[in-house]
């Protein structure tokens, strides 16, 4: 551990004098610490100028288009850069519709690997099997896009949508030819990418329940999963739910894995083996294109629309978890 | 000896509990593993595969040559290589001073409304889609500069790299004992010196952890560079200079012109119709994933060696 280094060299002789350049020493400080803590506040109120500057920027560049199709412009269905007509209602639905897909499969998937991890695995597992779940989190969006095109969409094409036409294609959800490319694969790849964030985060909410809930529900005589059930995870309802809602926030971004494989067309399918479009893939696709500045314009208000909906699902789901973690003693019960 | 005992414990719950009920619990503890299986099996599966297609792919000239043009066979990544280190060099000299920066506020200074206001909004600032800071990037730099540039990627991802950093660094800072910041204070350090040279420094190795972590984060990202840094087939630059009375041109780029980037690339050429082009993402791939934790495990290895030097 690196001690404090001595402020001078010099020595001081008598006791007099190293008071008075203690004096001085202070004084002298005292400059430089209101400098410092200026310099160090600066750069604190930089990450909330940068949050000012976004919504600023979005606003001023959005303006053209607001104007020209107010609230229309989230109804409308028409998308047509040539006319200069935008309605941004098939990539609305798309974003949802991929996202919604995405945490219906990434929801039961991360929940049973949180219980698994903090509930019932051995102990020497727990460490690799989180470093395994965390590593899914750190391979770049573009990887998976491209893993996405070249095994998942086949193996869809080939296997999957042939299956699924076949039992459920009566639910209309599942018609239409087996191309690959489309929210189904959309929403699969996006369900893989929101494991990590979703099942980490409900880890850690896991772990702060108090270990005598746990206790007692066993002192009752519950089975392991009846304890995990009434013990665990009915007291920790709250944060996994914040947990999911954070999934969810990064589900809606995500721009190029989706843009990779959702096909790509504006238009609004019920069967999921269509090709849709969304928010964050049509800004990635036309956005250094922008025929016009009406069309570059129309783009940036639908940054704006994906930003607010991302800041509002964060805001929601840090306050759900933080209410939930905070004030707690120590991570982690055993 | 612990067989007695689960004996001893069992044997009388086993009859109270009913068949349905233990049948429940297996079941239950047959999905949970169901559901790590079904989650490890797609990353095996992407890293595997990349490794798969990478390794095959991956040859002298695609780590030196710059692409051909559209249709042809062969070529490189260099100037992609080459260009997205540098886009992430500027990113990090204006990220990680801010980040630090911040982090030492909230840590130090910012237990009042403000340092909450400042913590909040940096968790949400984490959570903004990346695309949509490539829209801010475009619109502070690439507008004014007049055309997309090296600079304006390295902003946008530098303003991603921020709250990962100040929130990291904050964390790291905190872990500090209060004792040894008394200690400081009680030789007389002021407390600008006693935060860099005690508080800061007995934190590096935590710190330049938080600032890999986002390093890392960044060096990947695509979405954002499509309309800042937006790509470019060829070099930007060429450094000059004399040496053994021989005049050399090393290829490079230039922070002002549209730069090359790595995922760009990927993304670009998965795209393509091409077989080679596909080949060459996927070597493109691996590449900076093996960039990334070359990168991060380097720095790892030299500031650890730096601070047991110091200790």
């Amino acid at each position: 551990m690196p001690g404090p280094q001595p402020v001078e060299t010099k020595t001081v002789t008598s006791t007099q004098a190293s008071q008075a350049t203690l004096l001085l020493r202070a004084s002298g400080g005292e400059v430089q610490d209101r400098l410092f803590s200026t310099a160090m506040t600066l750069c604190g109120l930089a990450v909330l100028g940068v949050l000012g500057l976004i919504v600023f920027e979005l606003m001023l560049r959005s303006s053209l288009s607001w104007h020209a199709f107010g609230f229309k412009f989230f109804s409308g269905s028409d998308w047509d850069p040539v006319n200069e007509q935008f309605g941004a209602l098939p990539f609305v639905y798309g974003t949802l519709v991929s996202s919604l897909l995405a945490l219906i499969i990434a929801v039961p998937l991360s929940v049973g690997v949180a219980v698994f991890t903090t509930e019932m695995c051995p102990k020497a597992l727990r460490g690799p099997l989180s470093f395994f779940v965390e590593l899914l989190a750190a391979i770049p969006s573009v990887i998976y896009g491209l893993w996405a095109m070249f095994v998942l969409v086949p193996l869809l094409s080939q296997y999957v949508q042939p299956f699924l036409s076949k039992t459920l294609g009566w639910t209309g959800l599942f018609t239409g030819p087996s191309y690959g490319f489309g929210m189904l694969a959309a929403g699969i790849i996006l369900a893989i990418m929101i494991v990590p964030i979703i099942s980490s985060i409900a880890r850690e909410v896991l772990m702060v329940v108090p270990q005598h809930q746990r206790e007692g529900v066993l002192a009752l005589g519950a089975t392991r999963w009846e304890m995990i059930r009434v013990g665990v995870l009915r007291n920790a309802r709250a944060g996994i739910m914040g947990a999911i809602i954070l999934g969810l926030g990064r589900a809606l971004g995500e721009t190029m894995a989706v843009t990779m494989v959702i096909g790509n067309q504006p238009q609004i399918k019920a069967s999921l083996f269509e090709s849709g479009y969304s928010m964050a893939s049509v800004l990635a696709n036309e956005f250094s294109e922008a025929t016009g500045d009406v069309h570059r314009s129309a783009l940036i208000e639908i940054g704006l629309a994906l930003f607010l909906v991302t800041i509002v699902v964060n805001a929601m789901a840090r306050l759900l978890v933080w209410t939930v973690t905070r004030g707690q003693p120590a991570r982690g019960h055993a | 000896m612990p067989e007695l005992a689960a004996t001893v414990a069992r044997a009388p719950a086993v009859p109270k509990i009913s068949l349905r009920r233990r049948i429940t619990d297996h079941v239950m503890t047959g999905l949970a593993i169901a559901t790590v299986v079904l989650v490890l099996a797609p990353l095996i599966a992407v890293f595997g595969y990349l490794v798969y297609r990478g390794v095959g792919s991956i040859n002298w000239a695609f780590l030196t040559q710059t692409p051909k043009p559209v249709g042809e066979v062969g070529g490189g990544m260099a100037n992609a290589i080459v260009g997205s280190a540098f886009i992430l060099g500027i990113a990090s000299l204006i990220g990680v001073p801010f980040g630090v920066g911040a982090g030492i506020y909230l840590a130090e200074f910012g237990r009042n409304r403000l340092g909450s206001a400042i913590r909040f909004t940096a968790d949400v600032l984490n959570g903004v889609p990346s695309i949509v800071i490539g829209i801010v990037g475009y619109a502070i730099v690439v507008l004014y500069q007049g055309h997309f540039s090296a600079l304006a990627g390295g902003v946008a991802l530098a303003i991603m790299m921020v709250p990962t950093i100040s929130r990291t660094t904050e964390e790291m800072l905190l872990l500090v004992p209060q004792a040894l910041r008394e200690a400081a204070y009680g030789l007389g350090i002021p407390r600008w010196r006693t935060t860099l040279s005690v508080t800061l420094r007995t934190a590096t190795s935590g710190v330049i952890t938080g600032i890999m972590l986002a390093f890392a984060r960044v060096a990947g990202e695509t979405a954002p560079l499509i309309f800042t840094a937006f790509g470019n087939t060829g070099w930007s630059r060429y450094l000059r200079f004399a040496l053994f009375g021989k005049d050399f041109a090393v290829p490079f780029v230039r922070y002002d012109q549209p730069t090359a980037a790595l995922p760009l690339q990927i993304y670009t050429y998965a795209l393509s119709p091409y077989d080679d082009w596909h080949r060459q993402a996927w070597a493109g791939a691996l590449v900076l994933i093996v960039l990334i934790v070359a990168a991060v495990s380097a720095v790892r290895y030299v500031v650890r060696r730096g601070t047991f030097g110091a200790a």
